[in-house]
């Protein structure tokens, strides 16, 4: 059985390795369609043995699958492991199922691209769905690292994908240079890890005797480092400014890694240690404030941007800082919760967007949209279910995951709570007011996008309709105890993977609980929040005509301008690097350095041209300078 | 005879020899000054060998009392070789330059 | 055979020796290529070889000592053993690699040109496998010498000046190691030969090893034997000429100089500092890793503003140099690791990166990056290439260079904590100046310099899938490679315990 498994896990990651070598060194003889088949059946099949490791896991199995030795030395031994667990599994069949989708809408997506180019796209896509594998999968935190950095990478890669545009490439490059930012903490939380304890594993990490071997100090500062590579990947402050300008890659992958998957790895990689953070209550404070703070301020910035995929990257940003709050506040499952539902209905949205841009060949602004409703009808209906399931309206997903962490805020501190409601009811705004501005009142295209709008074609809408069930119903594994009993079977499935940090909640009681009453009253507010800012989104925006009237209030142009976060970190960060670097150039390498050797060189002419005055040439001076040196030296012998 | 004559005697060709080096500008004169030199440090030699044949050293070590009798035979040779060469050279000198003055010669500047 | 007539250590010095003064010889370019290509191969079986040959029992195999000028106390004595050996074969892999990729450059009197190449070549074997000082010595000029020359013959327009630099700084280190290898020679015990022979003092190693040396001598001497090694790295602030070298000399020189002669002087510390002085080690640690740290940090940020292509690699590669030469002297047994797996892996990436640029210089005529743009157009593979072999540079997981950086780092941080947050802001400024340097050479639009570029031919293809393979290879699996040099960074570890 063990053996089965060990060799099933192996191969969910390996099939989309196949299928990027498949396509990478055969992109010059596969059609767009094998291209295509390859690169969807891949992770096709990665989705059928998740969904049986899921079964075999969900019977309460765990396993850790040894391949063999990464890196043995005396002092510390890494393995290439992998670990099968309710968390990790849960996960891969996250990646695996939003994954296989997003090829498919790829698909037809990427249809205009030349072969070569589509075939380069689906493997990138393929080793994309790889490292993150490697990410969930691996069972210590070296692996984790090569999954991580991968994503890292092919996100850089997919980012920069149309590279003639010098703008797509800046984006690319900004990603992987603020993820390497982060990356970095995370190395050196894995370095503190290796010195202190001299093991990675979770297992061998988390185990009793290693943790007691752990200070105050050590803890804090691993975790501290750890969210800092989560800040990076996750697009939390002060990393966060790469997100947006990631959306210069194309649509589907804006989908696929930066909402649905890669972006959430800083909260699996928090999950996943949830024990050493719920040990550092100090770091636990910062990731709560980083994960609010990150969440207003995007919803602030979403509120007025006019792109529609910059909608929904602050939107992501801003949904990110929530699941980091969730965990900020222990709410661990809340926030596993919540990737699984955002990566339903985030994912849906990007994918109607992109369904949308793609009927208006490339149309990305919102002021140029409007009144689509009646054009797509499958693309505005399931987009209207993602909006609703975002602003966490129930039944739908959206509801439950953000209830439940909302609520733990609130047991932790209600000002948590108060301002993550607030910033619900903002989201629930900004993401009807995109609605409204794309699909409600009249199109104010060009005649020429007019004439040719259409539905878009089946592998665009059956991912579109999938992911909206989903959207939909997903919410519903993890029902609150205040509706029906032991509703909440995602927590039932998880609690293995949070059993220790329960059992230190419960010894340190660390736990407030909340009545029912408290609770209902919780999701009431909630509810009629989000309602209130549908219903002002709506009558603001559902017949909005442009104006070239600009607002130039102080408030409109600092959010239209991001708060200026970019500028800020250009004058702060990049401008004195660039101007230390120069001076190293210019100043202390020729100058100081190449100064003292030509120097040395110079003082050597010099000297030398000095002592050339001795050499006349005369016969007779040479000669008199030899007796000269004889009678010294007899005056040196026989008188000193 | 006192030793000391000897070498007052070697001392002053010696240093005739020295000062018609340096002061001379034939190449002949300058020359001939070396092997005044030369001839100056041979009589010295001779001397010497000549006052310590009667010591006890000289009874013990067969080659004591001929050393340096022998060195002057080397010298004599070197010499004369050296003439050889040394005219030979002059010769060419001259051929090409028409002068035997010495600092004409100061090609080895520059 | 082996054992009884060769030893490995002898077939991998004498057969670039003698086809390398054989080339001389043979006055037609294009035979004496085929010649050194031929010889380089066959070294390189050799060196291949000789790693199924590691256990102890065939110790015959691997070592070897003839009698020379015995009455100094000097023997022919030279061995592979574990930290040497992986460096013979990086050595070994160097050479014929960079033979096919400049295959097609012409080179004006090209038979003294791999003449000379092939001596180098040897002369680096020795300095590898040399198990006695003056041997060493002899070894570590008979393979700066031929490079002199290789950079002021067949280097670019400002070749004299840089060459004079280089000359200046390596032959400066050079003879201050030769006043302390002879001070620390005569402070070592006398030797007996098996025939009776008595030499008052010996170059051997193991009596270098063992040479009664007081704390305050060690310390004067260490720096003698330190700027040798430093200068070769280089380290922090003895690297000046480095840049303008590897950017004057022809390609194939610099490769070698960049790839495996930078590693003579990390081999030097680690074969002959450490274990001579290891007091003055300790003493200077600090001193050490503040420099290595500086230099680290200092070049990156340098990297970032070059334009020159060229040069841009050089400071990149004394930035990585810096932190192997840093995590020598953590000493402990993670950080020796990584550097004994990092020489090799930063060997193979440098040489990828600098046939690469080679590729684009020829095809263009151009190296500033501002002047480039928009290859990966027209030269989608070779693109490719670039990008895999940069990203092995930056250190990305599951290339070669990860695993090196990583135990580095690791076991930097167990010395000290302040000194790798320090130096790992590297892993930051190397992403920057490689994500730029990708995106100014190879994306963006075509302009007239890069209009008419073609893609790579099927033998720079060939050898560029090689050493990406060896990237790969080694990045998943290292511990092969681990394995092969354990006892090294035992025994060197033991050294400073004691």
């Amino acid at each position: 059985m063990e053996n089965v498994l060990q060799k099933i896990a192996g191969w969910i990651p390996l099939l989309p390795l196949i299928g990027f070598f498949i396509n990478g060194l055969g992109r010059n003889l596969l059609s767009k369609k094998a291209a295509g088949f390859i690169g969807s059946i891949t992770v096709l099949f990665s989705f059928g043995l998740s969904l049986y490791v899921f079964f075999i896991v969900n019977g309460g199995n765990t396993y850790l699958a040894h391949y063999f030795d990464f890196i043995n030395l005396a002092s510390f031994k890494i393995g290439f492991d992998f670990k099968i667990d309710q968390l990790s599994s849960l996960f891969l069949l996250i990646i695996t199922g939003v994954g296989f989708l997003i090829h498919v809408y790829s698909t037809s997506y990427m249809a205009e691209e030349p072969p070569k180019d589509f075939a380069k796209y689906f493997s990138y896509l393929n080793l994309f769905i790889f490292s993150m594998l490697l990410l969930v999968l691996g069972g210590n935190y070296v692996i984790m690292f090569i999954g991580w950095e991968g994503v890292g990478l092919c996100s850089y890669l997919l980012i920069g994908f149309w590279f003639k545009d010098t703008n797509n490439t800046n984006a690319a490059n900004k990603a992987f240079i603020m993820n390497r930012i982060g990356d970095l903490g995370f190395l050196l939380a894995i370095f503190w890890l290796l010195a202190k304890i001299g093991t990675v594993s979770y297992d061998e990490v988390f185990s009793a005797v290693n943790l007691a071997r752990l200070s105050v100090t050590d803890i804090g500062g691993i975790t501290l480092l750890m969210f800092v590579g989560a800040t990076g990947k996750s697009a939390q402050i002060p990393l966060y400014t790469w997100l947006p300008d990631a959306m210069a890659g194309p649509t589907p992958v804006s989908a696929l890694i930066h909402a649905a998957t890669m972006v959430t790895a800083g909260i699996y990689m928090i999950a996943r240690s949830n024990i050493l953070y719920t040990m550092a209550p100090a770091t636990q404070v910062v990731v709560a404030i980083t994960g609010l703070a990150t969440a207003v301020l995007a919803a602030t910035i979403a509120l007025k941007q006019n792109d529609i995929k910059k909608v929904l990257a602050y939107s992501t940003v801003s949904q990110l800082g929530y699941m980091f709050l969730g965990l900020g506040v222990g709410a661990y499952t809340g926030a596993v919760f919540h990737v699984m539902t955002h990566a339903f209905f985030k994912a849906l949205l990007f994918l109607g967007a992109g369904s949308v841009i793609h009927a208006l060949h490339g149309e990305q602004d919102l002021r140029n949209m409007g009144g689509l409703k009646k054009y797509m009808s499958v693309t505005h209906v399931t987009f209207l279910i993602g909006c609703i399931a975002i602003s966490g309206i129930p039944p739908f997903s959206g509801f439950f995951s953000k209830d439940e962490i909302l609520a733990a805020a609130f047991a932790k501190n209600p000002v948590y709570w108060g301002i993550g409601v607030i910033t619900a009811a903002m989201t629930a705004f900004y993401m009807f007011r995109l609605y409204a501005m794309t699909f409600l009142g009249k199109f104010r295209g060009t005649h020429d996008q007019e004439h040719h709008l259409h539905e878009s074609p089946p592998a665009i809408t059956f991912p579109l309709i999938a992911l909206a069930v989903l959207a939909l119903i997903g919410g519903w594994v993890g029902i609150p105890e205040v509706f029906l009993h032991s509703g909440h079977k995602l927590e039932q499935f998880l609690s293995p993977v949070f059993a220790q940090t329960n059992t230190y909640v419960e010894i340190h009681h660390l736990k407030n609980e909340l009545s029912h009453n408290t609770e209902y009253i919780l999701m009431g507010t909630s509810v009629v929040l989000g309602i209130i800012g549908i219903w002002y989104a709506w009558t603001r925006f559902s017949k909005y005509e442009r104006t070239d009237l600009k607002s130039t209030t102080g408030v409109n142009n600092l959010l239209e301008n991001k708060w200026y976060v970019d500028e800020v970190y250009d004058s702060a960060i990049v401008n004195p690097l660039k101007s230390i670097s120069l001076f190293f150039n210019n100043v202390v390498e020729k100058k100081i350095i190449d100064g003292f050797v030509n120097g040395v060189g110079r003082a050597v002419n010099y000297s030398s041209r000095q002592l050339r005055w001795l050499q006349s040439g005369q016969v007779g001076a040479y000669v008199l300078l030899m007796v000269i040196g004889m009678l010294l030296l007899f005056i040196i012998q026989l008188f000193l | 005879m006192d030793i000391k004559a000897y070498i007052a005697l070697s001392l002053t060709l010696f240093t005739i020899g020295i000062i018609g080096v340096l002061v001379r500008r034939n190449a002949i004169i300058v020359f001939m000054c070396v092997e005044l030199m030369l001839n100056a440090v041979n009589l010295l030699l001779v001397a010497f060998s000549k006052m310590h044949s009667a010591s006890i050293a000289a009874k013990t070590s067969l080659t004591f009392a001929s050393d340096a009798q022998i060195f002057v035979f080397f010298i004599m040779i070197v010499a004369a070789a050296e003439v050889s060469v040394g005219l030979a050279i002059i010769v060419m000198m001259y051929r090409n330059t028409h002068s035997i003055d010495v600092n004409f010669l100061n090609r080895l500047k520059n | 055979m082996l054992g009884t007539y060769f030893t490995f250590p002898e077939l991998l010095i004498w057969l670039p020796l003698v086809t390398g003064i054989t080339c001389f010889f043979l006055g037609k370019e294009k035979l004496a290529k085929d010649v050194a290509l031929i010889a380089s191969l066959i070294t390189l079986g050799i060196s291949l070889i000789s790693l199924c040959y590691t256990d102890a029992k065939y110790v015959t195999y691997n070592y070897v000592s003839y009698v020379w000028l015995k009455f100094v106390g000097n023997t022919f004595y030279v061995g592979l053993d574990s930290t040497g050996r992986l460096l013979t074969l990086l050595t070994a892999i160097a050479f014929p690699m960079i033979f096919v990729a400049t295959y097609k450059t012409k080179q004006q009197k090209g038979a003294s040109f791999f003449g000379l190449m092939l001596l180098m070549q040897a002369g680096l074997m020795g300095v590898f496998s040399a198990m006695d000082a003056l041997l060493f010595y002899f070894f570590w000029e008979l393979a700066l010498i031929p490079a002199y020359f290789l950079c002021s013959i067949w280097g670019g327009e400002k070749r004299i000046q840089a060459t004079f630099k280089f000359f200046v700084y390596t032959f400066a280190g050079s003879l201050l190691m030769l006043v302390g290898i002879i001070y620390v020679y005569l402070h070592t015990p006398g030797r007996t030969f098996e025939d009776g022979t008595y030499a008052s003092h010996s170059f051997a190693l193991s009596s270098f090893y063992t040479s009664s040396l007081s704390a305050p001598d060690q310390n004067w001497l260490f720096w003698l034997f330190f700027v040798a090694f430093a200068v070769k790295m280089p380290v922090f602030p003895f690297h000046t000429w480095q840049p303008d070298t590897y950017d004057q000399a022809p390609t194939g020189v610099t490769m070698v100089l960049s790839g495996v002669m930078v590693k003579m002087g990390l081999f030097g510390v680690i074969r002959w500092l450490i274990p001579i002085f290891p007091l003055a080690t300790l003493h200077f640690t600090h001193t050490v890793m503040i420099l290595c740290i500086i230099g680290i940090i200092y070049a990156s940020c340098l990297a970032i503003v070059q334009d020159n292509l060229k040069k841009l690699v050089a400071y990149s590669s004394i930035a990585h140099i810096g932190l192997m030469c840093a995590a020598i002297f953590a000493m402990n047994e993670v950080s020796v690791q990584g550097v004994m797996i990092q020489m090799f892996n930063h060997g193979i990436n440098i040489i990828a990166l600098w046939i690469v640029v080679e590729i684009i210089e020829r095809k263009t005529g151009v190296k500033n990056i501002s002047l480039l743009g928009g290859v990966a157009q027209k030269a989608p593979v070779l693109s490719i290439f670039l990008v895999v072999i940069a990203l092995a540079n930056i250190a990305l997981p599951l290339t070669n260079a990860f695993v090196g950086e990583f135990l580095m780092f690791t076991g930097l941080y167990k010395y000290n904590g302040w000194y790798t947050f320090a130096a790992a802001v590297s892993v930051i400024l190397s992403a920057v100046y490689t994500l730029r340097m990708i995106q100014k050479v190879f994306y963006g639009k075509t302009n007239p310099v890069t209009e008419t570029i073609t893609d790579i031919s099927l033998n720079e293809k060939l050898i560029l899938a090689v050493l990406v393979v060896v990237i790969f290879v080694v990045g998943v699996y290292p511990q092969p490679f681990i394995n092969l040099t354990k006892e090294g960074v035992n025994s060197l570890v033991a050294v400073l315990k004691s």
